[in-house]
């Protein structure tokens, strides 16, 4: 299958402090990849490196284009959506100026149909429609960012740690209406997890990050039968 | 009473002005988190634009659209230039740019179009209206007024440019993953804003008359407004800008007389930050620790 996104000997940082040691990935087209880790591993680190919210050495191919150096704004509207970590919502903006924020470079008439799309996945989002969104509980942001995501119609998602901070049940949901997209939706996934079983559950691809170099990588099934990220991240 | 009904409806027709000159304050607070000293000077520098555009020959409403357009493409290239350089800059840098900013545009105002007072026309009839309560100018200029105010909000609540330029300023990291064009966005806001401050000055200054340093005290009253209502709240600069007119005009009658006047827009601001530092509408900051 060829790559729809591919990083060659990737580094990043914050100013002095350098977080990426040139790591060497790729995410499949129509694939769901996982970036896994432990906290300060770099896997945010990654995801912001693609976007073009940090400063990058090496090269990041998309579709057959190099986008590293790229104004955010141009990847983004090459087709890469960004759910972030701590999900970006849109605090003081209602529910719907967020997913109108979500479909912003789209000009085709399909968004209304979309949005009923959302509903669908989402129906929350369609209850919360005129409150603001910074009133909304942590799943329903979480929902609001994947949601408004979608909505730019992403070629590639982009998915940092959608399980953080929430309730377990709620967690659960995510994930199962994730499948449904997946399911329904042409598109690949990047996701960054710390819940490493949930993550090798949910992609065919993984890799595994520490302290900014890919130690292991591999279809998931056979990275969850490894026996030192059994131990390290599995915790049986 | 008549008296101070008078002095209400001609505090709504200098509120009129000053709510639009926070709201441009406000505009640009939002974005940057700073406010623009150089406001009132650069719609001083536009009403000389239009004015010698009217002295060139221009019907006045073709003078004054022109103004605002060239007010606008002045807030761009502002931003542009100066400002955008500065985004990441320590707080003591932007508000020593801003006073230079002041400095120099007003500056510029003499030394184009010289220090002596000059008398600016009104497109407004000349005589009194509804017996004598207000003047035709002070109904035609809170009429335009109002009209701007009004198109400003519909722009931000119901065009898509609208929602991308209050994404911007509210959260540009998300903006720029939607694929909003932050900078841009930032650069238009400077834009709207001079061009919201052009029409106040040249609306105002048939009433003051026109010299380098015209906004200088009117910058001060719309700054006492934006403040009232909260600096980050636009519709409370809005509803600001007027109370403060009118307490302005009622208050320079019967309070403290008219040499005192803008002493109650220092009050005003000095009170409001002692007292509620965020404004009536605004938000108040809050930050764990």
């Amino acid at each position: 299958m060829p790559a729809l996104l591919e990083a060659k000997g990737l580094h990043a940082g914050y100013g002095e402090t350098k977080v990426l040691h040139g790591i060497d990935f790729a995410v499949a087209e129509g694939g769901v990849t996982a970036l896994l880790g432990a906290n300060g591993a770099g896997k945010t680190t990654t995801l912001r490196a693609i976007c073009g919210v940090i400063k990058t050495q090496g090269e990041i191919w998309f579709d057959g284009a190099r986008i590293d150096g790229s104004a955010t704004e141009t990847i983004v509207r090459r087709g890469v959506a960004h759910v972030p970590d701590g999900r970006g919502t849109f605090m003081e903006l209602t529910v719907e100026e967020n997913m109108r924020l979500g479909a912003y470079t789209r000009n085709d008439g399909d968004v209304a149909a979309d949005f009923e799309r959302m509903f669908g996945y989402f129906p929350r989002l369609r209850e919360r429609y005129h409150q603001q969104a910074g009133t909304l509980s942590g799943g329903e942001q979480q929902m609001l960012a994947i949601a408004r995501a979608l909505l730019l119609r992403p070629r590639l998602l982009l998915l940092d740690e959608p399980s953080f901070g929430l309730a377990p049940l709620i967690v659960q949901e995510i994930f199962h209406i994730m499948r449904r997209i997946r399911a329904e939706q042409q598109m690949s996934i990047l996701l960054v997890e710390q819940n490493a079983s949930l993550a090798l559950d949910f992609a065919e691809q993984a890799y595994l990050l520490e302290t900014g170099r890919i130690v292991i990588s591999g279809p998931a099934a056979e990275i969850r039968q490894d026996e030192s990220v059994r131990r390290s991240y599995l915790g049986y | 009473m008549e008296g101070v009904l008078h002095q209400f409806l001609s505090g709504i027709a200098s509120g009129a002005i000053y709510a639009s000159v926070a709201l441009a304050l406000v505009m640009i607070y939002q974005a940057t988190h700073h406010v623009n000293f150089a406001q009132g000077e650069m719609a001083t520098f536009s009403t000389y634009i239009c004015l010698t555009l009217i002295n060139a020959g221009f019907p006045y409403w073709i003078a004054f659209c022109i103004t605002i357009v060239a007010s606008f493409v002045i807030g761009v290239l502002i931003e542009r230039i100066l400002m955008r350089p500065m985004q990441n800059a320590p707080v003591l840098s932007s508000v020593g740019v801003f006073i230079g900013l002041l400095l120099i545009v007003n500056s510029l105002s003499g030394w184009f179009f010289g220090y002596t007072i000059k008398s600016f026309p009104s497109p407004f009839p000349n005589h009194e209206m509804f017996d004598g309560y207000v003047s035709g100018h002070e109904l035609g200029l809170t009429i335009v007024t109002l009209i701007v105010l009004i198109a400003v909000y519909l722009f931000f609540r119901h065009t898509k440019l609208g929602l991308g330029m209050r994404a911007a300023a509210f959260n540009p990291a998300s903006s720029r993953l939607v694929g909003v064009r932050v900078g841009w966005m930032l650069a238009l806001g400077w834009g709207l804003a001079a061009a919201i401050g052009a029409v106040a000055g040249i609306m105002v200054a048939p009433m003051v008359f026109l010299d380098p340093n015209m906004m200088a005290g009117i910058l001060l009253y719309a700054f006492a407004g934006a403040l009232l209502g909260g600096i980050d709240n636009p519709l409370g600069a809005v509803i600001g800008g007027f109370v403060v007119g009118v307490l302005e005009n009622i208050g320079g009658a019967y309070l403290v007389g008219t040499e005192l006047k803008l002493t109650l827009a220092l009050v005003i601001i000095v009170g409001v930050l002692v007292v509620k530092p965020s404004g009536l509408m605004g938000r108040a900051v809050l930050s764990r620790v």
